[in-house]
């Protein structure tokens, strides 16, 4: 299936967001995550299966002033 | 009198250091994380971005920064509508588990001015929602009422845009600020070199906020340190109470025994 991560395409194996951060090895304590524009509770990740067409967005934080 | 027992409260939480320094621009992280060590900051701005999917080869500035040491202060730095702030500051809220923000919606790419009418809108919001914000505005005075009314903990007058290094441009209007509100005033933006800072300090400021003028010199540890006691001097200066400015000399010698 494919999903959309931070405005590009990835086909992927059906999984959950926590098996998709970790295979992306991302620390989930470190990010932020918005599933079709609504944000995800760290506490949800291990239960969220992740479907054909999500927009993901994954975020951190970067130097910034 | 020293600067030791003059804490910077904010939201009910106290600060020793008056100076807040941002994460960007560094060379390299070791340097960003000496130049904050040398700065003696407790509070470091940071901004919310994509994670790089596709190279995962970069570190994680959180990689670097001791968090039990500093407080980190997410910014909403790129964002151009209230819309925008307000679901970084949420997605801020949920990658860094704090509530604090610096909340800057931008007007206009040259000069990087805040658009105050969306600003005060996502402020608004954002206060509702249980955050502590701390608004980069102009240095308006009226603003800045309406940001403390709203719910602000601080407000950020710029000293000059963003980057330019230009100082404390308006003086007068920072006074203004500090006497219409009562929040911390913290200057944000603008400062070049350490008598910037001072002045800003010297002028009753609560707090000064950079980082362009720290990881912009040729050797960002030294200004660092430069910014660190320019900072503490400027407030023992504004504490210990400044002479007033006269047209004419006063000696400083006595009069009275010269020779005739």
């Amino acid at each position: 299936m494919q999903i959309h991560v931070n405005g590009e395409t990835a086909t992927i194996d059906e999984m959950s967001l926590l098996h998709y951060l970790e295979s992306l090895a991302i620390d989930p304590r470190r990010v932020a995550v918005e599933l079709n524009l609504d944000i995800l509770p760290k506490a949800a990740y291990g239960t969220t299966l992740l479907r054909d067409g999500d927009r993901l967005e994954i975020v951190h934080f970067v130097g910034g002033g | 009198m020293s600067n030791a027992n003059d804490k910077l409260t904010i939201a009910g939480r106290e600060f020793t250091s008056r100076l807040m320094v941002g994460t960007g621009k560094y060379a390299d992280f070791p340097q960003m994380v000496a130049a904050i060590e040398t700065s003696g900051a407790e509070i470091i701005t940071v901004a919310v971005r994509r994670v790089n999917i596709s190279d995962r080869s970069k570190e994680s500035l959180l990689d670097h920064i001791d968090l039990k040491k500093y407080t980190l202060l997410p910014n909403t730095a790129g964002c151009y509508t209230a819309d925008d702030a307000i679901r970084t500051c949420r997605l801020a809220r949920e990658a860094g588990l704090s509530d604090f923000v610096k909340l800057e919606v931008l007007g206009d790419e040259k000069t990087l001015f805040p658009d105050n009418e969306e600003l005060l809108k996502a402020a608004a919001v954002l206060v509702k929602e249980g955050f502590t914000v701390l608004p980069y505005t102009t240095d308006d005075p009226i603003v800045c009422k309406k940001l403390e009314d709203i719910g602000c903990a601080a407000v950020m007058p710029l000293g000059a845009p963003i980057g330019s290094g230009l100082g404390i441009r308006n003086p007068y209007n920072i006074r203004i600020i500090l006497d219409t509100v009562r929040v911390p005033v913290i200057v944000d933006a603008g400062v070049g070199t350490a008598s910037d800072a001072a002045i800003a300090m010297e002028l009753g400021c609560d707090g000064v906020l950079m980082n362009t003028g720290i990881a912009g010199a040729k050797d960002p540890v030294a200004m660092a340190e430069a910014m660190n006691l320019a900072v503490r001097a400027g407030r023992l200066a504004f504490r210990a109470g400044r002479i007033p400015k006269k047209l004419f000399a006063t000696a400083s010698s006595p009069v009275e025994g010269t020779i005739e």
